[in-house]
């Protein structure tokens, strides 16, 4: 049943699974944006001007492709490296900004390290830090998504690592019995911090693993977008037709460190990586895209010139929002504050009036 | 108003809640046709069919990960797990998702669920069918945390647990299930919470106890007035929220304070009404706070009569509080 180690695009994508040249273009836009916040980040970080960051160079086309062939309507639950995910789905960087700095404009409200953020009305829900522990959230929402008849599927994203941990095998194995509307898209992106993929596990595809739960699982080039799309176009069409789950596995390679907090040369070799980059998911569509016309040389150096434009006014102006009000720390652990949770926010209210802390 | 017992009023509680509310529905290991080991989702099935009320694979973690995923989504999950003692495999779930969901997400993502386990020993359990680790849940911002001890409490604290916003760990005295017996109202009963139960007033010392401890803090109490010694009862009912108002005002009445439950003693949830007590009501005490709990040794099976606490020994205790001041 399970078509693993079969990339998808071995044969082109299946019908009605084509993407145009303009569709190509809008993602490739998406896709270079991506690129170029990851960048700068990771510098804003080293400058100390942003507490955290978690790369996702690398992982452009299986993100994109993924969020691509699916519906807005189609819920999805990230771990916290899927910043294609939510520019795909409109988030805006200023957005994302407010998040990293934990300015008073966060959503997220001062509460998360970067990259943890989620937006309800973009059906993304809000990433955590422990591992795999959003894979059986995903196929609870897709049981209810059952229960109430609606016409959708939910997504979740997680890497290699993530296929060791508990909550894999409980969301794979209820995904399986209940026959769920859910798509398990696996980015393996080689390295869970420091262990390499051969360390996680003895099987030769993670997409194998699918088979023992008793639905398909395939292995797609994460560096083809085409192929990633018609993957997930297919798994969906699968989901939506009741006829369960599906097991993605995108093959790709995480170019920069698990996090800032590591360095890679430490772990490997950058003889693998000069490799992976050779295949560079961005590099791969520009060269599609510029062969087939869709982007001219001149294009691509306005893209890159609006890209930079937009990020450089973005941090500036969300480098000046207020910082977050102090007293909403107590907000948000319950719907309404306990009595406990009062009298915590008039002591520390107090405290502040008094100079002993000091916001 | 029906006289049953505690089991049968979680049973009550439960389809009351399903034929109120579609979007309720139940989920967890031999829930549904076996109707539950304790017999606590007797008949749902039947009523409500296997979409709502739901067997699931042998796995605690994906009982309340999935159950979170249902309430992200919009429906009122009701997770069972069999027994306190086994909840572990879901304590990441619990701890770092259920608790922390509305919090991390600045309010966008409320994240309802609640999960019913019997706790408690006192039925021959041994050390995995006895713990009572309410105080690991009490610990954790974000979980409310109730223990029924009387019928009409487990039908109406259910029922406010269901219609809460917030996540419920509702844990459940099974020692007592058969038990305790009592009126229950008829159709939806709500007991708020953050509301402590008087069982009985008294004027010599205040008794705080939960669950399974209420009927043997009453049977001291009741020792005890044979001796003039007038004791109150307080039926704490939620430990989250507490409802500290009512045990500072019965200590400023009674200046002596027992704290009973059957967890260990050290970090238990009488460490923290203690030191409530000794922060809010320190001059209204005449004696130091004793505390009548489980011992700090794993819960054993062939002992368990002289690990739980006793009516002897919270009378004991009672009796210690009244001598020294």
């Amino acid at each position: 049943m399970a078509k693993t180690a079969r990339p998808a695009s071995e044969a082109g994508p299946r019908p009605g699974h084509e993407l145009s040249n303009d569709r190509l273009l809008a993602m490739y836009r998406v896709m270079a944006f991506a690129r170029a916040i990851d960048e700068r980040c990771l510098s804003l970080q080293r400058q100390g001007r942003i507490g955290f960051y978690v790369p996702a160079s690398g992982q452009e086309a299986a993100q994109i492709g993924c969020a691509a062939a699916l519906t807005d309507d189609d819920w999805l639950f990230p771990a916290y490296r899927e910043l294609g995910l939510a520019l795909w789905r409109g988030v805006t960087f200023r957005t994302l900004m407010d998040q990293f700095l934990g300015t008073s404009a966060d959503r997220l409200k001062g509460r998360q390290m970067p990259n943890h953020y989620g937006y309800r009305e973009r059906n993304l829900v809000v990433a955590s830090s422990p591992i795999g522990t959003q894979i059986t959230h995903a196929v609870g929402a897709a049981m209810a998504m059952q229960r109430r008849r609606a016409p959708q599927v939910s997504a979740t994203f997680f890497g290699d690592g993530a296929t060791s941990s508990n909550d894999f095998h409980a969301g794979m194995n209820f995904a399986g019995v209940y026959r769920t509307p859910t798509i398990f898209f696996c980015q393996n992106n080689q390295w869970a911090i420091s262990l390499p993929r051969e360390r996680q596990t003895r099987s030769a595809t993670l997409a194998q693993k699918a088979e023992a739960y008793g639905f398909p699982g395939v292995v797609v080039d994460g560096t083809d977008i085409h192929a990633v799309f018609d993957a997930v176009a297919t798994a969906r069409e699968r989901a939506v037709a009741g006829e369960g789950p599906t097991l993605i596995e995108a093959q790709v390679y995480r170019f920069g460190p698990h996090s800032t907090s590591d360095d890679p040369h430490r772990y490997r070799s950058d003889a693998d990586l000069a490799e992976w980059k050779r295949r560079d998911p961005i590099l791969r569509l520009r060269e599609e895209l510029q062969n087939s016309g869709t982007l001219t040389e001149t294009g691509e150096s306005e893209l890159q010139d609006a890209i930079r434009r937009e990020i450089s006014e973005t941090i500036a102006a969300a480098e000046g929002a207020p910082p977050i009000d102090p007293a909403t720390l107590f907000d948000d652990t319950f719907a309404q504050r306990t009595p406990r949770l009062e009298e915590e926010r008039a002591e520390f209210e107090r405290l502040v009036r008094e100079g002993v802390i000091r916001p | 108003m029906t006289e049953m017992t505690l089991v049968q009023a979680v049973n009550r509680g439960l389809f009351e809640a399903m034929r109120q509310d579609p979007d309720v529905l139940v989920l967890g290991e031999d829930v549904g046709v076996d109707g539950g080991v304790f017999r606590a989702t007797d008949g749902l099935i039947n009523a409500y069919g296997a979409e709502r009320v739901i067997d699931t694979p042998l796995s605690e973690t994906g009982i309340v990960g999935t159950a979170i995923g249902m309430a992200l989504y919009g429906l009122k999950p009701v997770a069972e797990i069999q027994f306190l003692d086994f909840i572990y495999p879901a304590f990441d779930q619990i701890v770092s998702e259920l608790a922390k969901f509305r919090f991390r997400s600045g309010g966008q993502y409320p994240c309802h669920v609640v999960i019913r386990a019997p706790y408690g020993g006192g039925i021959k359990g041994g050390v995995y069918h006895s713990q009572s680790t309410e105080a690991y849940f009490c610990h954790t911002a974000g979980l409310k945390v109730v223990i029924p001890s009387t019928p009409a409490d487990a039908k109406g604290l259910l029922l406010t647990a269901i219609h809460d916003e917030d996540p419920v760990m509702f844990f459940e005295p099974k020692r007592i299930y058969r038990t305790a017996t009592g009126e229950v109202p008829d159709g939806d009963h709500r007991v708020p919470f953050g509301q402590a139960r008087t069982v009985r007033e008294g004027e010599h010392v205040s008794i705080f106890a939960y669950g399974a401890m209420v009927p043997l803090a009453s049977e001291a109490a009741a020792a005890l007035a044979r001796d003039g010694i007038s004791a109150e009862i307080i039926d704490l009912r939620t430990l989250v929220p507490l409802d500290e108002a009512a045990a500072i005002a019965s200590v400023e009445k009674t200046g002596r304070a027992v704290v009973v439950h059957e967890a260990a003693r050290f970090c238990g949830f009488g460490a923290e009404l203690s030191a409530i007590l000794a922060e809010k009501a320190f001059y209204s005490l005449k004696s130091p706070v004793l505390r009548v709990t489980g011992y700090d040794t794993p819960f054993p099976y062939a002992l368990e009569n002289v690990y739980l606490p006793s009516a002897a020994r919270i009378e004991a205790a009672a009796r210690t509080v009244v001598r020294e001041g």
